[in-house]
């Protein structure tokens, strides 16, 4: 075992430091976190100089248009480009997390070549049409319904849960093409673009005030049967690829964006007032935080353990889900403490008293995001004691 | 980077869980070497010759000269298999105090404490104590010692002794022994923690699978499941620290020595104790029983906990270090 970086990774990880040390301070300002379209256009900016500088689609491999690093240097990149707070990945989730590997494993030629480019730098945004009113956790049981006509397939159905479909180009779909099958064996993997005739977008504004989700509303839309991902009716393979990199890596980088919230929460409680000191005088403060600390400590090991057995032959059976269950408690626990600490200050989401505290209040909601999202944290228990643990199966 | 496990490593552990197994059975453990006088020398030498104890004992000193991780490994493996003794003591003291190595002295560690009446592990069947302070380590000859030998452990396979007063002892190494002890002590304890941790759960799966109720396995429910996931999550975590922190030790440029060992602590003995708490609950009324072994995983878990620096203490640590 080892953890120090190899003299390859110290060279990468200098070279990045600098870039990012150089590269970062050039964005104009953050945008608030309910402007999707200033997201949009504030990560795509981000997301053009990455790819300019080659740091594009970094754990992609190199015929998909990726930089095709190791492991080792993939952590190295989430780590640095965390530390230097260069933007979180939010509109960019959805094609560089889901969309993209997707193509790259199971697309077609031309597929790959429409759509890999302009998720790697930055002028195409994805969202995702998986989840349904009536398929949420039980996902293979989807209804939008598929029927192929000549060269197309008529969709019509309901989306829900639709991540930045506000402002997306183009939606990785699932959708039923065999209404008779065996649930799993009748649904088909589309890419549809966002502007055919038909789709209707309604904004769900989330218990955290933002319209990061939405509700797709689909009328007999036209999509190219060219626009397929894999065979008619086995989408859901197709989809449990991407399914099983969310559950890897997918949070990997926004654990360590929640290290970050954890590090200004330790300076905003060594100024918070509280009795005749200040809240970082609490020995119940201090040591939950230590304890919070420790946790997201573990789960940076936890990580490079997945990652550098993923590298070896697979990742091992439901560490993904482990690493979320944990994540989804942690940041949850963060949260509380945080609302504990800023005592009155937490009745905003503004910033109170000079210091961001808007943002731990904001944190605190968005946990929910963390343990419903991507499999409900009950879901992974579900997962680990059906398939680690060898239980008697529910279904 | 690589945080994965070695053909080799695999090997190591293997053989000391096949080791435990066959020569740990649970009677030995609980009869042999819960009563007094069960101490069994013979079987701790056999141990000892596996290299056990002299795991990360550089070889020109007649260990194996391995590193802190694969110590880390050997401890996870025996505690999984529940072997009983002063396993943390007679790997500190392998490389320093003779006789340890070959299972010939059997050593008892404490820290020296602040004030008052101290409670000693091991010092029943002890022949020399170990004091751990911040001036360095010193030697006691456990014979003279006195002390009262505790009816009721908390442990049963844990003899515990009290001792009013700790004398000073031949003094038999400096502060940067003291500090390297320390650090490995508690990362020590905490691979017995994740090996208690998963064992436990282990032995509580295999329960609900059997245990029937209402028509079907009581591991067919949810409430159950997701008690037993928790406990894989907490173990898988406590691991990852705990490696984490021992690579640390081998590699000390790779980060903060201190935060890892404390972080690791943290992580081993929440899992060690809430999976042990889950190990009872799982087998419902016979989990409290003296019979089955659910009992004892936590109880070790308690033991173990404190060794080299307590929960409370570590969060203290790693706050601090997050606050710099």
């Amino acid at each position: 075992m080892q953890l120090r970086d190899t003299p390859e990774e110290a060279a990468f990880r200098a070279e990045l430091r600098e870039w990012l040390a150089e590269n970062v301070p050039k964005l104009p300002p953050e945008p608030d976190h309910t402007d999707w379209p200033g997201r949009r256009a504030y990560e795509s900016q981000w997301q053009r100089m990455l790819f300019d500088a080659g740091y594009a689609g970094i754990n992609w491999p190199v015929e998909g248009g990726g930089k095709g690093a190791t492991p080792g240097e993939h952590l190295i990149y989430l780590e640095e480009a965390s530390a230097a707070k260069a933007p979180e990945v939010t509109v960019g989730f959805v094609g560089q997390m889901h969309a993209g590997p997707t193509i790259i494993a199971e697309g077609t030629p031309e597929q790959k070549a429409h759509h890999l480019r302009g998720i790697l730098d930055g002028s195409h945004v994805w969202c995702q049409g998986f989840s349904e009113p009536e398929a949420g956790s039980d996902l293979a049981s989807l209804r939008t319904k598929a029927v192929r006509d000549g060269d197309h397939y008529v969709v019509t159905g309901q989306k829900i849960w639709t991540s930045n479909a506000t402002v997306a180009d183009y939606c990785e779909l699932l959708v039923r093409t065999d209404p008779d099958a065996p649930k799993h064996k009748g649904i088909t993997w589309l890419i549809m673009p966002m502007d055919l005739p038909g789709i209707e977008v309604r904004p769900l504004i989330t218990a955290h005030g933002t319209a990061e989700f939405a509700e797709l509303f689909l009328d007999e839309v036209r999509i190219p049967v060219a626009n397929r991902v894999g065979e008619e009716n086995d989408g859901w393979r197709v989809a449990n690829v991407t399914l099983s990199f969310e559950r890897g890596t997918g949070f990997v980088g926004e654990m360590l964006d929640t290290t970050n919230l954890m590090r200004d929460l330790v300076q905003i409680a060594k100024v918070t007032p509280k009795g005749s000191g200040t809240a970082w005088d609490d020995p119940g403060i201090r040591r939950e935080l230590g304890t919070i600390a420790a946790e997201l400590d573990a789960l940076w090991a936890y990580t490079k353990r997945n990652v550098s057995a993923g590298a070896k032959g697979g990742l091992p059976m439901g560490s993904g889900s482990a690493f979320k269950l944990s994540y989804a408690g942690v940041v949850a626990r963060l949260g509380d403490l945080a609302l504990r600490i800023l005592d009155r200050a937490s009745l905003a989401m503004d910033d109170i008293g000079g210091q961001a505290t808007g943002a731990q209040v904001h944190g605190r909601l968005h946990a929910f995001a963390v343990s419903l999202g991507g499999g409900t944290s009950q879901i992974q228990q579900n997962i680990i004691a059906e398939r680690v643990l060898g239980l008697p199966r529910e279904r | 980077m690589d945080l994965t496990l070695s053909d080799e490593q695999q090997a190591l552990q293997e053989m000391i869980a096949g080791f435990a197994s066959d020569r740990f059975d649970i009677d030995t453990v609980v009869r042999a070497f819960g009563e007094p006088g069960g101490f069994d020398r013979g079987l701790w030498a056999e141990l000892a010759a596996l290299g056990t104890f002299g795991i990360a004992v550089a070889e020109d000193l007649g260990g194996v000269g391995l590193g802190v991780i694969d110590a880390v490994l050997v401890h996870e493996a025996l505690a999984g298999g529940l072997v009983p003794g002063p396993l943390v003591a007679a790997t500190l003291a392998a490389g320093l105090v003779d006789g340890v190595i070959d299972g010939s002295v059997v050593p008892a560690l404490l820290e020296r404490p602040a004030h008052g009446p101290v409670v000693v592990e091991h010092l029943r069947d002890a022949d020399v104590l170990l004091v751990v302070d911040d001036e360095g380590v010193a030697q006691v000859d456990a014979a003279g010692l006195g002390g009262t030998l505790l009816a009721h452990p908390t442990d049963p396979i844990t003899p515990v002794t009290l001792l009013e007063a700790v004398p000073e002892g031949e003094r038999i190494a400096g502060p940067e022994v003291a500090q390297a002890w320390r650090r490995l002590g508690s990362v020590l304890a905490s691979a017995q923690l994740v090996g208690l941790s998963e064992a436990t759960t282990s032995v509580a799966v295999e329960y609900a699978k059997e245990r029937q109720q209402f028509g079907k396995p009581i591991g067919a429910f949810q409430g159950l499941k997701h008690l037993l996931a928790d406990c894989f999550m907490r173990t898988e975590v406590a691991r990852s620290a705990v490696w984490s922190a021992a690579v640390n030790i081998d590699e000390p440029e790779a980060g903060d020595i201190d935060r890892a060992v404390a972080a690791a602590r943290l992580m081993a003995a929440r899992a060690a104790t809430e999976n042990g708490k889950t190990g009872i609950q799982v087998h419902g009324g016979m989990g409290f029983t003296w019979e089955v072994v659910a009992h004892l995983y936590l109880k070790r878990a308690w033991v173990l906990e404190t060794q080299f620096g307590n929960p409370d203490d570590a969060a203290e640590l790693v706050a601090a270090a997050v606050a710099g």
